[in-house]
Protein backbone atom coordinates (compact mmCIF):
# COMPACT_ATOMS: atom_id res chain seq x y z
CA UNK A 1 0.00 0.00 0.00
CA UNK A 2 3.02 2.28 -0.12
CA UNK A 3 1.87 3.80 -3.42
CA UNK A 4 -1.36 5.03 -1.84
CA UNK A 5 -1.61 8.73 -1.00
CA UNK A 6 -4.04 10.46 1.33
CA UNK A 7 -5.67 13.89 1.60
CA UNK A 8 -6.69 15.96 4.60
CA UNK A 9 -10.29 15.54 3.47
CA UNK A 10 -9.94 11.79 4.10
CA UNK A 11 -9.71 10.60 0.51
CA UNK A 12 -7.22 7.99 -0.65
CA UNK A 13 -5.62 7.88 -4.09
CA UNK A 14 -3.87 5.01 -5.84
CA UNK A 15 -1.85 5.71 -8.94
CA UNK A 16 -1.49 3.37 -11.93
CA UNK A 17 0.36 5.14 -14.75
CA UNK A 18 -1.52 8.41 -15.24
CA UNK A 19 -4.81 6.98 -13.91
CA UNK A 20 -5.65 7.65 -10.26
CA UNK A 21 -8.29 5.63 -8.40
CA UNK A 22 -9.88 7.66 -5.60
CA UNK A 23 -12.07 6.73 -2.66
CA UNK A 24 -12.72 7.68 0.95
CA UNK A 25 -10.69 6.25 3.82
CA UNK A 26 -11.76 3.70 6.40
CA UNK A 27 -11.33 6.41 9.01
CA UNK A 28 -13.79 8.59 7.08
CA UNK A 29 -16.40 5.81 6.97
CA UNK A 30 -16.00 5.25 10.70
CA UNK A 31 -16.65 8.94 11.31
CA UNK A 32 -19.65 8.98 8.96
CA UNK A 33 -21.37 5.81 10.16
CA UNK A 34 -23.66 3.77 7.91
CA UNK A 35 -23.57 5.22 4.41
CA UNK A 36 -26.93 5.12 2.64
CA UNK A 37 -26.38 7.32 -0.41
CA UNK A 38 -23.53 8.10 -2.80
CA UNK A 39 -23.33 10.49 -5.73
CA UNK A 40 -20.36 10.44 -8.12
CA UNK A 41 -18.97 12.79 -10.76
CA UNK A 42 -20.01 12.14 -14.34
CA UNK A 43 -17.70 10.31 -16.71
CA UNK A 44 -15.99 12.80 -19.00
CA UNK A 45 -16.29 15.71 -16.59
CA UNK A 46 -13.27 17.61 -15.30
CA UNK A 47 -12.61 18.07 -11.61
CA UNK A 48 -10.24 20.51 -9.92
CA UNK A 49 -7.98 19.66 -7.00
CA UNK A 50 -9.82 20.11 -3.67
CA UNK A 51 -13.10 20.68 -5.52
CA UNK A 52 -16.31 18.78 -4.87
CA UNK A 53 -16.50 15.50 -6.76
CA UNK A 54 -19.40 13.71 -5.12
CA UNK A 55 -21.51 13.31 -2.02
CA UNK A 56 -21.96 10.63 0.59
CA UNK A 57 -24.78 10.56 3.07
CA UNK A 58 -24.97 8.53 6.22
CA UNK A 59 -28.08 8.06 8.32
CA UNK A 60 -26.78 11.10 10.22
CA UNK A 61 -25.60 13.68 7.68
CA UNK A 62 -24.47 14.55 4.17
CA UNK A 63 -20.78 15.10 3.37
CA UNK A 64 -19.08 16.29 0.22
CA UNK A 65 -16.43 14.14 -1.37
CA UNK A 66 -13.47 16.14 -2.65
CA UNK A 67 -10.93 15.19 -5.26
CA UNK A 68 -7.36 15.34 -3.99
CA UNK A 69 -6.04 16.13 -7.49
CA UNK A 70 -7.25 17.60 -10.79
CA UNK A 71 -8.15 15.54 -13.83
CA UNK A 72 -10.76 14.08 -16.15
CA UNK A 73 -13.19 11.49 -14.78
CA UNK A 74 -12.68 8.31 -16.81
CA UNK A 75 -14.74 5.96 -14.65
CA UNK A 76 -17.20 6.04 -11.74
CA UNK A 77 -18.12 3.09 -9.54
CA UNK A 78 -21.84 2.52 -10.13
CA UNK A 79 -21.88 -0.44 -7.71
CA UNK A 80 -21.52 1.88 -4.69
CA UNK A 81 -24.37 4.06 -5.97
CA UNK A 82 -26.58 0.97 -6.24
CA UNK A 83 -25.49 -0.36 -2.85
CA UNK A 84 -23.88 2.34 -0.69
CA UNK A 85 -23.35 -0.09 2.22
CA UNK A 86 -20.38 -1.43 0.20
CA UNK A 87 -18.54 1.75 1.15
CA UNK A 88 -18.60 0.81 4.83
CA UNK A 89 -17.69 -2.79 4.02
CA UNK A 90 -14.57 -2.16 1.90
CA UNK A 91 -13.81 1.57 1.63
CA UNK A 92 -10.18 1.24 0.57
CA UNK A 93 -10.75 -1.64 -1.88
CA UNK A 94 -13.83 -2.54 -3.94
CA UNK A 95 -15.70 0.60 -2.94
CA UNK A 96 -13.54 3.08 -4.84
CA UNK A 97 -15.44 6.18 -6.02
CA UNK A 98 -13.99 7.33 -9.34
CA UNK A 99 -10.92 7.20 -11.60
CA UNK A 100 -9.16 10.25 -12.96
CA UNK A 101 -6.78 10.79 -15.82
CA UNK A 102 -4.52 13.08 -13.87
CA UNK A 103 -3.61 16.53 -15.11
CA UNK A 104 -0.55 17.50 -13.09
CA UNK A 105 1.62 14.93 -11.31
CA UNK A 106 3.12 17.67 -9.12
CA UNK A 107 -0.18 17.90 -7.26
CA UNK A 108 0.58 14.48 -5.76
CA UNK A 109 3.38 16.03 -3.70
CA UNK A 110 0.81 17.87 -1.57
CA UNK A 111 -0.64 14.57 -0.33
CA UNK A 112 0.30 12.43 2.66
CA UNK A 113 1.69 8.90 2.82
CA UNK A 114 0.02 6.26 4.99
CA UNK A 115 2.07 6.96 8.07
CA UNK A 116 1.46 10.71 7.86
CA UNK A 117 -2.25 10.19 7.25
CA UNK A 118 -2.73 7.78 10.15
CA UNK A 119 -1.13 10.35 12.44
CA UNK A 120 -3.27 13.13 10.97
CA UNK A 121 -6.47 11.06 11.29
CA UNK A 122 -5.69 10.17 14.89
CA UNK A 123 -5.07 13.81 15.79
CA UNK A 124 -8.11 15.16 13.91
CA UNK A 125 -10.35 12.62 15.64
CA UNK A 126 -9.51 14.06 19.05
CA UNK B 1 -22.31 22.31 31.80
CA UNK B 2 -23.10 19.25 29.76
CA UNK B 3 -25.15 16.70 31.71
CA UNK B 4 -24.86 12.94 31.81
CA UNK B 5 -27.51 10.33 32.45
CA UNK B 6 -27.07 7.61 35.07
CA UNK B 7 -26.29 5.15 32.27
CA UNK B 8 -23.32 7.15 30.96
CA UNK B 9 -20.76 4.56 32.08
CA UNK B 10 -22.78 1.74 30.58
CA UNK B 11 -22.88 3.62 27.27
CA UNK B 12 -19.12 4.05 27.29
CA UNK B 13 -18.56 0.42 28.20
CA UNK B 14 -20.66 -0.60 25.20
CA UNK B 15 -18.72 1.48 22.68
CA UNK B 16 -21.18 4.34 22.36
CA UNK B 17 -20.43 7.27 20.10
CA UNK B 18 -21.51 10.16 22.32
CA UNK B 19 -22.90 13.48 21.11
CA UNK B 20 -24.45 16.46 22.83
CA UNK B 21 -28.22 16.39 22.61
CA UNK B 22 -30.46 18.85 24.48
CA UNK B 23 -27.68 19.55 26.97
CA UNK B 24 -26.90 15.89 27.63
CA UNK B 25 -24.06 13.71 26.45
CA UNK B 26 -26.03 10.94 24.75
CA UNK B 27 -25.24 7.87 22.63
CA UNK B 28 -26.03 8.46 18.96
CA UNK B 29 -25.02 4.87 18.22
CA UNK B 30 -23.04 1.94 19.59
CA UNK B 31 -20.59 -0.39 17.83
CA UNK B 32 -23.09 -2.03 15.48
CA UNK B 33 -24.20 1.28 13.98
CA UNK B 34 -27.56 2.89 13.33
CA UNK B 35 -28.86 0.50 10.67
CA UNK B 36 -28.13 -2.67 12.66
CA UNK B 37 -29.59 -1.12 15.82
CA UNK B 38 -32.68 -0.07 13.87
CA UNK B 39 -33.17 -3.52 12.32
CA UNK B 40 -32.55 -5.32 15.59
CA UNK B 41 -35.24 -3.22 17.26
CA UNK B 42 -37.69 -4.13 14.49
CA UNK B 43 -36.88 -7.85 14.64
CA UNK B 44 -35.96 -8.38 18.29
CA UNK B 45 -35.48 -5.89 21.15
CA UNK B 46 -33.69 -2.55 21.35
CA UNK B 47 -33.04 -0.66 24.59
CA UNK B 48 -32.88 3.12 24.55
CA UNK B 49 -31.73 5.38 27.36
CA UNK B 50 -34.20 8.26 27.29
CA UNK B 51 -33.40 9.52 30.77
CA UNK B 52 -32.71 12.97 29.33
CA UNK B 53 -36.44 13.35 28.85
CA UNK B 54 -38.41 15.13 31.55
CA UNK B 55 -40.47 13.13 34.03
CA UNK B 56 -42.83 15.59 35.62
CA UNK B 57 -44.88 14.31 38.53
CA UNK B 58 -47.82 16.47 39.59
CA UNK B 59 -49.70 15.53 42.75
CA UNK B 60 -52.92 17.10 43.95
CA UNK B 61 -56.55 16.81 44.94
CA UNK B 62 -59.64 16.42 42.75
CA UNK B 63 -59.22 19.98 41.43
CA UNK B 64 -56.00 19.00 39.66
CA UNK B 65 -57.85 17.24 36.83
CA UNK B 66 -59.93 20.34 36.16
CA UNK B 67 -56.92 22.60 36.27
CA UNK B 68 -54.97 20.38 33.88
CA UNK B 69 -57.91 20.37 31.48
CA UNK B 70 -57.42 24.13 31.28
CA UNK B 71 -53.91 23.42 29.94
CA UNK B 72 -54.26 20.30 27.79
CA UNK B 73 -56.90 19.57 25.09
CA UNK B 74 -57.83 16.26 26.71
CA UNK B 75 -60.82 14.76 28.44
CA UNK B 76 -58.85 13.91 31.57
CA UNK B 77 -61.96 13.12 33.61
CA UNK B 78 -62.56 10.11 31.39
CA UNK B 79 -58.97 8.96 31.64
CA UNK B 80 -58.68 5.79 33.73
CA UNK B 81 -56.00 5.49 36.30
CA UNK B 82 -52.77 4.28 34.61
CA UNK B 83 -54.03 5.28 31.17
CA UNK B 84 -51.85 7.49 28.95
CA UNK B 85 -52.64 10.07 26.26
CA UNK B 86 -50.51 11.93 23.75
CA UNK B 87 -51.00 15.69 23.96
CA UNK B 88 -49.49 19.14 23.56
CA UNK B 89 -48.56 22.13 25.65
CA UNK B 90 -49.68 25.06 23.50
CA UNK B 91 -49.61 28.83 23.55
CA UNK B 92 -52.65 30.99 22.76
CA UNK B 93 -51.86 30.79 19.03
CA UNK B 94 -51.92 26.98 19.21
CA UNK B 95 -48.16 26.97 18.65
CA UNK B 96 -46.64 23.92 20.30
CA UNK B 97 -44.31 24.43 23.30
CA UNK B 98 -43.91 20.67 23.50
CA UNK B 99 -45.57 17.36 22.72
CA UNK B 100 -45.90 14.96 25.62
CA UNK B 101 -47.44 11.84 27.10
CA UNK B 102 -49.62 12.35 30.14
CA UNK B 103 -50.57 9.41 32.37
CA UNK B 104 -53.01 9.43 35.27
CA UNK B 105 -51.27 7.86 38.27
CA UNK B 106 -52.32 7.34 41.86
CA UNK B 107 -52.68 10.79 43.42
CA UNK B 108 -51.85 12.75 40.29
CA UNK B 109 -50.29 12.71 36.86
CA UNK B 110 -46.98 11.81 35.25
CA UNK B 111 -46.03 13.83 32.17
CA UNK B 112 -43.14 12.81 29.91
CA UNK B 113 -41.57 15.88 28.28
CA UNK B 114 -38.93 16.43 25.62
CA UNK B 115 -35.45 16.99 27.03
CA UNK B 116 -34.89 20.32 25.29
CA UNK B 117 -38.26 21.66 26.43
CA UNK B 118 -38.64 20.31 29.95
CA UNK B 119 -37.41 23.29 31.98
CA UNK B 120 -39.55 25.70 30.00
CA UNK B 121 -42.56 23.36 30.18
CA UNK B 122 -42.13 23.09 33.94
CA UNK B 123 -42.20 26.89 34.28
CA UNK B 124 -45.28 27.24 32.08
CA UNK B 125 -47.24 24.45 33.74
CA UNK B 126 -46.31 25.60 37.26
CA UNK B 127 -47.44 29.13 36.46
CA UNK B 128 -50.70 28.00 34.88
CA UNK B 129 -51.43 25.89 37.95
CA UNK B 130 -50.83 28.95 40.17
CA UNK B 131 -48.39 27.02 42.37
CA UNK B 132 -51.30 25.12 43.88
CA UNK B 133 -49.85 21.64 43.48
CA UNK B 134 -46.73 19.66 44.18
CA UNK B 135 -44.69 19.57 40.92
CA UNK B 136 -41.51 17.53 40.67
CA UNK B 137 -39.34 17.40 37.58
CA UNK B 138 -37.52 14.33 38.77
CA UNK B 139 -33.82 13.75 38.23
CA UNK B 140 -33.94 10.73 40.56
CA UNK B 141 -35.56 8.49 37.95
CA UNK B 142 -34.05 7.09 34.79
CA UNK B 143 -36.29 6.41 31.79
CA UNK B 144 -35.57 3.33 29.70
CA UNK B 145 -37.43 2.39 26.51
CA UNK B 146 -37.57 -1.33 25.63
CA UNK B 147 -38.85 -1.69 22.08
CA UNK B 148 -39.48 -4.44 19.56
CA UNK B 149 -41.39 -7.71 19.13
CA UNK B 150 -39.33 -9.43 21.86
CA UNK B 151 -39.64 -6.51 24.31
CA UNK B 152 -42.53 -8.09 26.21
CA UNK B 153 -40.70 -11.38 26.76
CA UNK B 154 -37.44 -9.74 27.77
CA UNK B 155 -39.07 -7.22 30.10
CA UNK B 156 -41.45 -9.80 31.58
CA UNK B 157 -38.45 -11.86 32.75
CA UNK B 158 -37.28 -8.87 34.80
CA UNK B 159 -40.53 -7.16 35.74
CA UNK B 160 -43.30 -9.63 36.39
CA UNK B 161 -46.73 -8.78 34.97
CA UNK B 162 -45.89 -6.22 32.30
CA UNK B 163 -47.01 -8.46 29.44
CA UNK B 164 -50.62 -7.94 30.59
CA UNK B 165 -50.46 -4.18 29.99
CA UNK B 166 -52.46 -2.79 27.10
CA UNK B 167 -51.06 -0.22 24.69
CA UNK B 168 -50.98 3.28 26.22
CA UNK B 169 -51.57 1.89 29.71
CA UNK B 170 -49.20 1.63 32.64
CA UNK B 171 -48.83 0.43 36.19
CA UNK B 172 -46.65 0.13 39.27
CA UNK B 173 -44.33 -2.86 39.20
CA UNK B 174 -41.20 -4.16 40.91
CA UNK B 175 -37.75 -4.73 39.51
CA UNK B 176 -35.94 -6.64 42.28
CA UNK B 177 -36.57 -4.40 45.33
CA UNK B 178 -37.11 -1.24 43.36
CA UNK B 179 -40.38 0.39 42.32
CA UNK B 180 -40.76 0.83 38.60
CA UNK B 181 -43.51 2.61 36.73
CA UNK B 182 -44.02 0.90 33.38
CA UNK B 183 -46.14 2.04 30.44
CA UNK B 184 -46.72 0.13 27.22
CA UNK B 185 -45.69 2.80 24.77
CA UNK B 186 -42.81 3.99 22.66
CA UNK B 187 -41.51 5.97 19.73
CA UNK B 188 -40.48 3.29 17.27
CA UNK B 189 -43.65 1.91 15.69
CA UNK B 190 -43.08 -1.35 17.55
CA UNK B 191 -44.64 -2.91 20.58
CA UNK B 192 -42.70 -1.77 23.59
CA UNK B 193 -42.46 -0.27 27.05
CA UNK B 194 -41.05 2.74 28.84
CA UNK B 195 -39.80 2.12 32.35
CA UNK B 196 -39.29 4.83 34.93
CA UNK B 197 -36.94 3.43 37.55
CA UNK B 198 -34.83 4.84 40.39
CA UNK B 199 -31.34 5.84 39.24
CA UNK B 200 -29.74 3.35 41.65
CA UNK B 201 -31.28 0.42 39.79
CA UNK B 202 -31.11 1.70 36.21
CA UNK B 203 -27.78 0.18 35.24
CA UNK B 204 -28.42 -3.29 36.69
CA UNK B 205 -31.90 -3.26 35.13
CA UNK B 206 -30.45 -2.64 31.66
CA UNK B 207 -27.60 -5.12 32.22
CA UNK B 208 -30.13 -7.86 33.07
CA UNK B 209 -31.95 -7.30 29.77
CA UNK B 210 -28.71 -7.21 27.77
CA UNK B 211 -27.83 -10.61 29.28
CA UNK B 212 -30.95 -12.22 27.82
CA UNK B 213 -30.68 -10.91 24.28
CA UNK B 214 -31.65 -7.23 24.17
CA UNK B 215 -29.23 -4.78 22.56
CA UNK B 216 -28.60 -1.11 23.15
CA UNK B 217 -29.74 1.30 20.46
CA UNK B 218 -28.87 4.99 20.23
CA UNK B 219 -30.56 8.23 19.29
CA UNK B 220 -29.68 7.67 15.62
CA UNK B 221 -31.79 4.49 15.42
CA UNK B 222 -34.47 6.15 17.53
CA UNK B 223 -34.75 8.83 14.84
CA UNK B 224 -34.91 6.46 11.84
CA UNK B 225 -37.42 4.23 13.68
CA UNK B 226 -39.74 7.08 14.59
CA UNK B 227 -39.58 8.57 11.11
CA UNK B 228 -40.51 5.23 9.51
CA UNK B 229 -43.39 5.11 12.00
CA UNK B 230 -44.48 8.59 10.86
CA UNK B 231 -44.04 10.08 14.34
CA UNK B 232 -43.16 13.75 14.82
CA UNK B 233 -39.91 15.00 16.31
CA UNK B 234 -40.37 18.17 18.32
CA UNK B 235 -38.22 20.97 16.92
CA UNK B 236 -38.26 19.42 13.43
CA UNK B 237 -41.80 18.41 12.53
CA UNK B 238 -43.70 20.39 15.13
CA UNK B 239 -42.91 23.54 17.08
CA UNK B 240 -44.02 27.06 17.91
CA UNK B 241 -44.85 27.76 14.24
CA UNK B 242 -47.11 24.76 13.71
CA UNK B 243 -50.43 23.84 15.29
CA UNK B 244 -51.56 20.28 16.00
CA UNK B 245 -54.10 20.61 13.17
CA UNK B 246 -51.43 21.68 10.68
CA UNK B 247 -49.31 18.80 11.93
CA UNK B 248 -52.17 16.44 11.03
CA UNK B 249 -52.50 15.42 14.68
CA UNK B 250 -56.16 16.31 15.14
CA UNK B 251 -56.76 12.82 16.55
CA UNK B 252 -54.87 13.89 19.68
CA UNK B 253 -57.42 16.62 20.49
CA UNK B 254 -60.23 15.03 22.53
CA UNK B 255 -63.49 15.40 20.62
CA UNK B 256 -65.47 16.78 23.52
CA UNK B 257 -62.81 19.45 24.12
CA UNK B 258 -63.04 21.04 20.66
CA UNK B 259 -65.73 23.49 21.81
CA UNK B 260 -64.20 24.15 25.22
CA UNK B 261 -61.33 26.38 26.35
CA UNK B 262 -57.62 25.68 26.63
CA UNK B 263 -54.60 27.58 25.30
CA UNK B 264 -54.96 27.83 21.52
CA UNK B 265 -58.54 26.50 21.54
CA UNK B 266 -59.95 29.32 19.38
CA UNK B 267 -57.41 28.68 16.63
CA UNK B 268 -57.79 24.90 16.82
CA UNK B 269 -61.57 25.16 16.59
CA UNK B 270 -61.32 27.53 13.64
CA UNK B 271 -58.77 25.36 11.82
CA UNK B 272 -60.93 22.25 12.30
CA UNK B 273 -63.91 24.15 10.88
CA UNK B 274 -62.25 26.14 8.07
CA UNK B 275 -59.18 24.08 7.25
CA UNK B 276 -55.50 24.99 7.26
CA UNK B 277 -53.15 26.62 4.75
CA UNK B 278 -50.38 24.09 5.22
CA UNK B 279 -50.38 20.53 6.45
CA UNK B 280 -47.87 17.80 7.33
CA UNK B 281 -47.62 14.92 4.87
CA UNK B 282 -45.42 11.91 4.21
CA UNK B 283 -43.12 12.31 1.22
CA UNK B 284 -41.18 9.64 -0.68
CA UNK B 285 -38.38 10.75 -3.02
CA UNK B 286 -38.29 8.63 -6.18
CA UNK B 287 -34.62 7.71 -5.76
CA UNK B 288 -32.16 7.24 -2.90
CA UNK B 289 -31.47 10.95 -2.42
CA UNK B 290 -32.14 12.04 1.16
CA UNK B 291 -34.13 15.23 1.64
CA UNK B 292 -33.31 16.51 5.12
CA UNK B 293 -35.00 19.21 7.20
CA UNK B 294 -35.40 22.62 5.46
CA UNK B 295 -35.28 21.13 1.95
CA UNK B 296 -37.56 23.24 -0.26
CA UNK B 297 -40.58 21.57 -1.86
CA UNK B 298 -41.81 22.67 -5.32
CA UNK B 299 -44.86 21.80 -7.42
CA UNK B 300 -44.57 20.73 -11.06
CA UNK B 301 -44.65 24.40 -12.11
CA UNK B 302 -41.52 25.21 -10.07
CA UNK B 303 -43.48 27.13 -7.45
CA UNK B 304 -42.28 26.68 -3.88
CA UNK B 305 -45.09 25.09 -1.88
CA UNK B 306 -43.47 23.95 1.35
CA UNK B 307 -40.52 22.57 3.27
CA UNK B 308 -39.29 19.20 4.44
CA UNK B 309 -39.03 18.92 8.24
CA UNK B 310 -37.41 15.46 8.59
CA UNK B 311 -35.81 13.12 6.12
CA UNK B 312 -33.63 10.05 6.23
CA UNK B 313 -33.05 6.66 4.69
CA UNK B 314 -35.48 4.15 6.19
CA UNK B 315 -33.50 0.96 6.90
CA UNK B 316 -36.60 -1.26 7.14
CA UNK B 317 -38.55 0.21 4.22
CA UNK B 318 -35.24 0.43 2.30
CA UNK B 319 -36.18 3.76 0.84
CA UNK B 320 -35.50 7.44 1.27
CA UNK B 321 -38.36 8.87 3.37
CA UNK B 322 -39.37 12.33 4.56
CA UNK B 323 -42.09 14.41 6.15
CA UNK B 324 -42.86 18.04 5.51
CA UNK B 325 -45.47 20.73 5.23
CA UNK B 326 -47.12 21.56 1.90
CA UNK B 327 -49.90 23.92 0.90
CA UNK B 328 -53.13 22.16 1.71
CA UNK B 329 -54.21 21.55 -1.90
CA UNK B 330 -51.11 19.42 -2.52
CA UNK B 331 -51.80 17.14 0.42
CA UNK B 332 -53.32 14.45 -1.78
CA UNK B 333 -51.95 10.93 -2.05
CA UNK B 334 -49.49 10.47 -4.95
CA UNK B 335 -49.23 14.20 -5.75
CA UNK B 336 -45.95 14.75 -7.58
CA UNK B 337 -43.54 17.11 -5.82
CA UNK B 338 -39.97 18.19 -6.42
CA UNK B 339 -37.39 18.49 -3.64
CA UNK B 340 -34.42 20.80 -4.09
CA UNK B 341 -31.32 18.91 -2.95
CA UNK B 342 -27.88 20.35 -3.77
CA UNK B 343 -29.35 22.46 -6.56
CA UNK B 344 -31.18 19.58 -8.25
CA UNK B 345 -34.94 19.01 -8.29
CA UNK B 346 -35.58 15.48 -7.07
CA UNK B 347 -39.00 14.00 -8.00
CA UNK B 348 -41.04 12.78 -5.04
CA UNK B 349 -44.59 11.81 -4.16
CA UNK B 350 -46.98 12.54 -1.33
CA UNK B 351 -47.56 9.25 0.49
CA UNK B 352 -49.43 7.78 3.42
CA UNK B 353 -47.97 7.74 6.91
CA UNK B 354 -46.61 5.67 8.49
CA UNK B 355 -43.98 4.41 6.07
CA UNK B 356 -43.66 1.33 8.23
CA UNK B 357 -46.73 -0.61 9.35
CA UNK B 358 -47.13 -0.67 13.10
CA UNK B 359 -46.98 -3.84 15.14
CA UNK B 360 -48.64 -2.51 18.28
CA UNK B 361 -50.27 -5.07 20.53
CA UNK B 362 -54.00 -5.55 20.36
CA UNK B 363 -55.98 -3.33 22.59
CA UNK B 364 -56.42 0.36 22.30
CA UNK B 365 -54.80 1.34 19.01
CA UNK B 366 -56.57 4.65 18.61
CA UNK B 367 -54.79 6.86 21.12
Amino acid sequence: MSDVKYSKEHEWLKLDGDIATIGITKHATEMLGDIVFAELPEKGSSVEKDGTAGVVESTKAASDVYTPISGEVVDANQSIVDDPSKINADPEGDAWFFKLKIKDKNELDTLMNKEEYDKFAKESAQ
Amino acid sequence: MIKKTTLYNLHQKNGAKLVEFAGYEMPIQYKDGIIQEHKFTRSNCGIFDVSHMGQLFIYGDENLTNDLENIFPLDLKKLNINQSKYSFLMNDNAGIHDDLIITKVTGGYLIILNAACKENDFRIIKEKLNDKYDLQLSDKHSLIAIQGPEAKNILEKNINGVDKLKFMNGGNFKFQNSDAYVTRSGYTGEDGFEVSIGNNYAESFVEEMLKIGAKLAGLGARDTLRLEAGLCLYGNDIGMNTTPIEANLKWAISKNRIDTEYPGSKIIKNQIKSGVDKIRVGIKPENRVIARGNTKIFNNEKKEIGKITSGTFGPSVEHSIAMGYVENKYAILNTKLFLEVRGKKIPANVCNLPFYKKNYVKGEINV
